[in-house]
């Protein structure tokens, strides 16, 4: 599927990005056609392709000048308004998404539309089936819920279910906002037309149980059956290097969300248990006969009530803003060794070309000494026909490894700035439930010294 | 009248290593060493372990405030030694009483010997109209020698550095276990001490005094049913004696007052105990968190890992705030409502005495017209009768002190507990909210 683009947009786009890439023709984006005719002419490139002539190093300086094209990146996504759509196990819950925007690939400068969670889904399937053989990292969508999304459905309406459609909400937002984030990615047509257009085929596609499900469990077993099997030669160490930084941050991230998503639990449980002294406390207030120690006693109640309280806002802090980072680390890790799996296959590939290129060129050898013309021909063909394959095979491989270079250099910089400004909001938060504090005991303090 | 003692420890770190060797004679080795707390009223409690009396707070412990200081009897508990099945208090008195042979001398006793002082006070008929000072709890170090065997046990599947900081925290624990009922212990003593008429009962002088071993045996098992058999008729007995109006509003006040104020102490004291385990439980996963983030920062190849390690410091030094703040929020509130509920218990008991008493009383003044009616054993009528009416007279007399003592000793105790509760409180919110805005400031500048 190739593009039609007017030139005077491209020229739009290229404004955008110019600073990050050296050619403007880079700032171009095209399909998924792969093809090993097509690698010539400027004008329709294949892949997201920097300028071929681009060292390594060069990427340092491009860094910094994507980080100040990020500071005018001015698209705000806010997904919110959950409504149920029909009813028993039918039923789905529809959001509201409005993209606010400036850029001018944009049709409008706010766009509102409804999706429901399959769409966010297919959007996903459909930029990683785009994408990921490339070496682009694509931000994963939130997880299915079985459980959580049958109790919508049914109608429960207890806490339990609010809080998943909040937090299925929020995940929402932050997958959209991850994905346009990504400079290739935001000007992907699948990914505008889900941000801007009011009617969605709907993705069937994404069931679990539906015939692409299963083919895409099939083909993840086989994936993993792969890996088993492939023992590459790796003659950069960068690579080696960063793998095994990525499974050391992959094994403590996890344990860290473990132990917060731990004291998020204890939390509400101390609000709880807080909260039920309360009660206690006040019960013995009002049967203790000294007048001034009864007072005292429901003013104790009173502080632990609204302690309670604050105990309870600060497990939700706790878990909107690290816990739910730290599982969207988690899985745009996996995501990242998706990216390094995909070039171990490319390589795979390349292999496999060049043992196919040699197996033909012993076949032509032994045709030489048999007279048949025709074979003979067939034999030069099918050569040149794999010798083509293998420089393809090379070329994809070196694309897919300067391209994993350069998305695993911005995803450290998302990642130090996404750790970054969490944690601090997270500090912040924590300050203000000691400054709370601090306020609700220095009054109760004057009640408790009044006992007379 | 009491100088409680203070107790603050001199460990050396070298005596808590828990040797490697096998886990049983682990715990053998740790407790056998956790000795000596000297007694040192200038001193104050260490840091980090829980406060149990200040500097200005030479009382006894907390919960008992009757701050007279009298000079012709002071007791306390100047050292315990913690060994494998018991804990051995030394009991250190100083009086001018002539009762006792010296103006100052220590023996020590095990914690049965505490319960048969106080098993002999309530079974005395003398002390019928006093509330008796409730009886100690049993030192129970078990739940926290489970932990540590499981630590020693577990010590080959965790780092180096979680080992070490387990280990501390479980000692820290064994520690604060063993304060405490060192305290209760003492604060049982002061209580009897600081009667005016049990300080004179002769068990207790012994008790004090004798420096053998009282050879006082815990009640074996036939013994135990027996007194399980005595409790529930009592209760049984309560109820029907609670259910006599009586004449007296001052008392059926006090019924009243008592059952439900005992009740709901009962509630209170459960309540905030689940409280303050939850609030260890946070405690506990900040400290996993802290040390996950230095594992982190450590690893990391960005920016990232100053950061990490920053934070991570700060989560270390902060629950350990929060710890703090559990132990503090246990020592004044849980322990006041615990104490509190054995007292209420014991006035309770007094209150029973008293009714069975009257009833008793009624029941003689009703044997007596029967038997002037009969005309049939007046005279030993009469004297079974008079016999009643001094006994329940003397427990009304004193039972009403006592009650009213118990008033202002409850409020007083309350008073001091909750200041000091929102002080401690204060003060931890104030530390951590400095440790966290300075954390804050560094990490913002960084950027």
């Amino acid at each position: 599927m190739s593009e039609e683009r007017d030139p005077a947009a491209l020229e739009a786009e290229d404004d955008l990005f110019v600073s990050a890439m050296e050619s403007p023709e880079a700032a171009r984006l095209s399909a998924e056609d792969i093809s090993p005719s097509s690698n010539g002419p400027k004008a329709e490139p294949v892949l997201l392709d920097d300028d071929p002539d681009d060292p390594d190093d060069l990427f340092a300086e491009i860094d910094e000048d994507e980080e100040e094209s990020r500071d005018t990146f001015d698209i705000q996504i806010s997904v919110s308004d959950p409504e149920k759509v029909g009813d028993g196990m039918n039923a789905y819950m529809v959001y509201k998404v409005l993209t606010k925007t400036s850029l001018s690939i944009f049709s409008r400068d706010e766009v509102c539309v409804k999706r429901r969670f399959s769409d966010f889904l297919g959007l996903h399937s459909k930029l990683a089936s785009k994408y990921m053989h490339m070496g682009y990292i694509v931000p994963p969508a939130p997880e299915k819920s079985i459980v959580g999304m049958t109790k919508v459905k049914v109608g429960k309406e207890d806490l339990s279910s609010v809080e998943f459609v909040e937090k299925r909400r929020s995940a929402l937002e932050r997958y959209l906002l991850r994905t346009v984030k990504h400079p290739a990615l935001l000007k992907d047509p699948d990914v505008l037309q889900f941000l801007e257009s009011s009617e969605l085929p709907r993705a069937v596609s994404t069931q679990a149980l539906s015939g692409a499900g299963i083919l895409r469990m099939v083909n993840k077993a086989a994936d993993a059956v792969n890996k088993m099997t492939i023992k590459m030669n790796e003659s950069d160490a960068w690579f080696e290097e960063k793998q095994q930084q990525f499974d050391n941050l992959d094994v403590q991230l996890r344990k860290l969300h473990a132990s917060v998503e731990s004291l998020v639990c204890h939390r509400r449980e101390l609000s709880v248990n807080t909260a039920s002294f309360a009660k206690s406390a006040a019960m013995l207030g009002n049967s203790e006969d000294h007048t001034a120690l009864s007072r005292a006693l429901s003013q104790l109640a009173e502080v632990e009530e609204k302690i309670d309280q604050l105990h309870q806002d600060q497990a939700c802090a706790d878990f909107y803003l690290i816990s739910e980072l730290l599982g969207d680390y988690v899985r745009l890790i996996t995501a990242v060794k998706g990216v390094f799996d995909q070039r171990m296959k490319t390589w795979a590939k390349c292999q496999d070309a060049q043992v196919m290129l040699q197996r033909k060129r012993e076949a032509e050898a032994k045709l030489q000494h048999a007279n048949k013309p025709d074979k003979l021909q067939q034999a030069k063909d099918e050569i040149r026909e794999w010798e083509g394959k293998v420089q393809q095979g090379e070329r994809d491989f070196e694309q897919i490894s300067k391209n994993i270079r350069r998305e695993v250099g911005r995803f450290e910089k998302d990642r130090v700035k996404d750790f970054r400004v969490v944690i601090i909001k997270y500090l912040e938060s924590l300050v203000h439930t000691q400054q709370q504090l601090i306020k609700y005991w220095e009054a109760f303090l004057p009640e408790a010294k009044a006992i007379a | 009248m009491m100088v409680g003692a203070f107790l603050s420890h001199s460990l050396h770190p070298s005596y808590l290593h828990l040797q490697r060797s096998d886990a049983s004679s682990n715990h053998e080795h740790l407790s056998s060493v956790l000795t000596s707390l000297c007694v040192s009223p200038q001193q104050e409690g260490l840091d980090d372990g829980p406060d149990f009396l200040s500097e200005e707070d030479r009382g006894p412990r907390a919960v008992n405030v009757d701050l007279q200081t009298d000079a012709t009897l002071q007791v306390d508990i100047s050292d315990a030694l913690s060994e494998r099945d018991k804990v051995k208090f030394t009991v250190h008195t100083k009086s001018t009483l002539p009762n006792f042979k010296q103006n100052e001398f220590s023996v020590v006793r095990q914690h049965e010997e505490f319960i048969w002082l106080h098993d002999s006070f309530v079974e005395s008929e003398e002390y019928a109209g006093y509330i008796i000072p409730p009886a100690p709890p049993r030192p129970d170090f078990d739940a926290s020698r489970e932990k540590l065997q499981k630590l020693g046990e577990g010590e080959g599947s965790m780092t180096k550095e979680e080992f070490t900081k387990m280990k501390q925290e479980l000692e820290a624990e064994y520690l604060a276990i063993f304060k405490k009922t060192v305290a209760m212990h003492e604060v049982f003593l002061c209580r009897v001490a600081a009667h005016p008429v049990l300080r004179k009962d002769l068990n207790f002088h012994v008790f004090l005094e004798y420096n053998q071993d009282l050879s006082v045996r815990g009640k074996n098992k036939k013994e135990k049913l027996e007194d399980f058999f005595k409790n529930v008729v009592k209760s049984a007995d309560g109820v029907l004696v609670a259910g006599v109006k009586d004449v007296d509003d001052f008392f059926e006040h006090e019924k009243t007052f008592l059952l439900e104020y005992h009740n709901r102490v009962k509630d209170s004291s459960a309540k905030s105990d689940r409280m303050i385990r939850s609030h260890k439980s946070a405690a506990d996963d900040i400290n996993r968190i802290a040390s996950t983030l230095y594992t982190l920062g450590t690893q990391d190849s960005t920016d990232l890992c100053k950061f990490f390690l920053k934070v991570s410091e700060l989560f270390e030094k902060t629950r350990k705030i929060e710890a703090r703040v559990a132990a503090d929020e246990d020592l004044k509130l849980a322990d006041l409502l615990k104490y509190y509920l054995r007292e209420s218990q014991a006035a309770k008991d007094l209150l029973y005495r008293r009714g069975r008493a009257l009833v008793d009383y009624e029941n003689a003044n009703k044997a007596l017209d029967k038997a002037r009616a009969k005309n049939k054993d007046v005279l030993q009528a009469e004297t079974t009768q008079q016999v009643c009416c001094q006994k329940f007279e003397k427990i009304s007399e004193s039972a009403k002190q006592e009650l009213i003592d118990f008033k202002t000793r409850r409020v007083a105790a309350f008073r001091k507990n909750l200041v000091e509760l929102a002080e401690l409180e204060l003060k931890h919110a104030k530390g951590n909210l400095q440790l966290l805005q300075s954390c804050l400031g560094v990490l913002k500048g960084d950027t």
